[in-house]
């Protein structure tokens, strides 16, 4: 019950009238992000990171959490209308979604797909209600060991589920580390890995990392594509949303198992696109209608973009509960609250009321307001799509590049962006996956301060991680994760063997 | 293409361990020492890409990595980009985004001076009226800045 009061008072600090416009201003970002190639939810929330420095933490985590709910809906628009994915988590959305469009039902597709979208947030938020307080009263009782088990189960899930071969995720992974690790050592205050560089010393900023990868990576992937934006018009009126809405009621199994996924993949950080390709798999094989997914089916809608709206919300989860995002944009806001002076993990619950039951609450009000801007903005973020890409495109390059100098008012961090850039390219052509990059440069200190504790504790002896039931099972759960492919395969073959027995 | 990033990633991992060592990775009077972490992240780097590295070598030359009239598309943004963040010392960065935005607007949209100029004046100007006046942030300003007393 005390949670439930805490969520009024949230909801209370939601509704000032300063709070409310920024969650406004935030969605409609977001949602111009979501719909621009080249700009996602990760560094867009990365570039307007520095923005919010002078705010309060509570109205920066509202405006931001909210760009990236923008972004969220603004995919859609673009899989449904042109074919073009915003976001790599609604490349699911464009099967049944385009055909849809191209049948002269945009209207009944974006509908039901921001609907769906809302639907997904709103159930992960409910679970983020209910189970993140348990999860951070729980996480209290962490020591060191037990906080490096957990960013170990992390990055094992990482390994075992991601659709690239493990060893790129693992040389991903560990570069993201390395760079982590340039510049002051955390616990001996001694200088590494700068070789003299004056530049270095400060270390990687992660945000600098996000935008040239994410950002500027993506223009160039773009670039090469050579878009030329040609769609259709959509007009959506009131008719055809409560239309769709009673339509959507028949497919309530569908929305309730993508909930389902889209919730479990959020919270082990496998993120919003494996999610919303895995139910609109299940959703294929299960449904009656399933051998005509593809063609226009609203359920094919549905499905994907209810997965990855209530993944990318329950990706919150872990941030908030343990200090471990599941998402580059969980991460992204990680580190944002690292900048506010915040801890992020368990002690938030305890410490920071107004500011975790606040960012709970917007996520609530957030959505709905969403639902409602994206229903009727549609035709102006379609216009936008219109605009030739050799305009966009320096646009957003100056763009990114205040960003990346306003982290630190550091022209070097410019130069930085534009290498992250490149190598963000080479590496999603050569099948390297960015997140986990990402990941471990937010975390990379924190882990190995957990680690180098731990074994502090133990003299060196890696038996620390083993030495009591929580830890080993956490580091247990991880290994399963590592090696889950190899166990999948396993388990199938003995199937086999046993079948003709 | 794949051959080339996954021996890129050698050589990383190779500086990193090397950095490592400067730093100490063995066991100090405070426990472990700086280089500690950074040399089994760098080992497992080497590992890692050295079995990608296999793996590109032995199903090479199948795929394309690009084709030339993409790589084209590609560099012609990373070279107005590499001048762009050469300029912004120089420059600063106003004027800089008003060059890059004019170059990118005539040489790859083929568009009239005057939506170039519109475009290439506003958006600096949108970004100052923006930083420096509404969030008193202030950006990297070069000597035409001074000239004009801003």
């Amino acid at each position: 019950m005390e949670e439930i009061a805490n969520l009024f008072g949230g909801f209370a600090t939601v509704i000032q009238p300063f709070n409310l416009l920024v969650m406004v201003i935030g969605i409609l970002l977001g949602v111009v992000i979501g719909v621009l190639p080249g700009l996602g939810g990760a560094n867009g929330v990365a570039i307007l990171l520095p923005l919010t420095f002078s705010m309060s933490p509570t109205s920066a985590i509202i405006m931001l959490s909210c760009i990236y709910w923008g972004a969220l809906f603004g995919g859609a628009i673009t899989s449904i209308l042109f074919n073009i994915p915003g976001e790599p988590w609604s490349v699911a959305t464009t099967f049944d979604g385009h055909p849809m469009a191209r049948k002269g039902q945009a209207g009944e597709a974006l509908t039901a797909a921001f609907t769906s979208s809302f639907v997904g947030a709103l159930f992960a938020v409910v679970m983020i209600t209910l189970v993140a307080p348990l999860v951070a009263k729980f996480a209290l009782q962490f020591g060191p060991p037990e906080k490096f088990a957990v960013y170990f189960l992390a990055f094992c899930s990482f390994v075992g589920m991601s659709k690239e071969p493990p060893m790129k995720t693992v040389a991903a992974m560990m570069i993201g580390f390395a760079l982590a690790a340039v510049g002051l050592d955390q616990v001996t205050g001694q200088l590494r890995l700068t070789f003299g560089i004056n530049e270095l010393l400060t270390g990687f900023d992660f945000l600098i990392a996000v935008i040239g990868l994410f950002g500027i990576g993506e223009i160039l992937l773009t670039m090469e594509e050579g878009l030329s934006f040609r769609g259709g018009y959509a007009k959506i009126n009131p008719k055809v949303v409560f239309q769709t809405w009673r339509e959507l009621l028949k497919y309530w199994a569908t929305s309730l198992r993508s909930c389902v996924i889209g919730c479990w993949m959020g919270i082990t950080p496998a993120g919003a696109t494996p999610a919303s390709f895995m139910s609109y798999g299940i959703a294929k094989r299960v449904s009656k209608s399933g051998p005509k997914f593809g063609t226009g089916e609203i359920e094919g809608v549905v499905a994907p973009e209810t997965a990855a709206h209530a993944a990318g919300t329950s990706a919150l989860l872990p941030m908030l509960s343990l200090g471990v995002p599941g998402s580059p944009t969980a991460a992204v806001l990680l580190g944002g609250l690292l900048i506010w002076g915040l801890q992020p993990g368990p002690m938030l619950f305890v410490e920071q009321k107004e500011f975790v039951w606040g960012l709970i609450a917007s996520m609530y009000l957030g959505n709905l307001v969403g639902l409602v801007i994206v229903l009727t903005c549609v035709p102006m973020l379609a216009a936008i799509l219109r605009i030739p890409f050799s305009i966009i495109a320096p646009v957003i390059l100056v763009v990114c590049a205040i960003g990346a100098y306003t982290v630190h008012n550091a022209p070097f961090d410019i130069v930085l962006m534009a290498i992250f850039g490149v190598i963000g390219y080479l590496l999603k052509k050569t099948g390297y996956p960015l997140a986990p990059l990402v990941l471990a440069i937010v975390l990379g200190d924190k882990a190995e301060e957990a680690f180098r504790q731990s074994l502090l504790g133990s003299q060196g002896g890696l038996g620390v991680f083993f030495s009591n039931t929580l830890v080993s099972t956490i580091m247990v759960l991880g290994l399963i994760a590592l090696f889950w492919p190899l166990i999948q395969a396993g388990w199938s073959r003995v199937r086999r063997a046993l079948a003709p027995a | 293409m794949e051959i080339a990033v996954a021996v890129a990633m050698l050589v990383f991992a190779g500086i990193v361990i090397y950095g490592a060592l400067l730093a100490g990775i063995n066991w100090g009077a405070e426990g472990p020492r700086a280089g500690f972490f950074p040399f089994y992240v760098g080992v497992l780097i080497l590992i890692a890409s050295l079995i990608n590295l296999v793996h590109a070598l032995r199903e090479s030359r199948k795929r394309l990595f690009a084709e030339w009239g993409q790589l084209r598309q590609v560099v012609s943004v990373i070279l107005p980009l590499a001048i762009y963040v050469a300029l912004v010392p120089w420059l600063g960065l106003y004027v800089s985004s008003l060059l890059l935005i004019a170059v990118f607007m005539k040489w790859l949209g083929g568009y009239g001076w005057g939506p170039v100029a519109a475009l290439a004046l506003g958006v600096p100007a949108a970004a100052y009226v923006m930083f420096e006046k509404w969030f008193l942030v202030p950006l990297p300003k070069g000597p035409i800045e001074d000239l004009l007393g801003l």
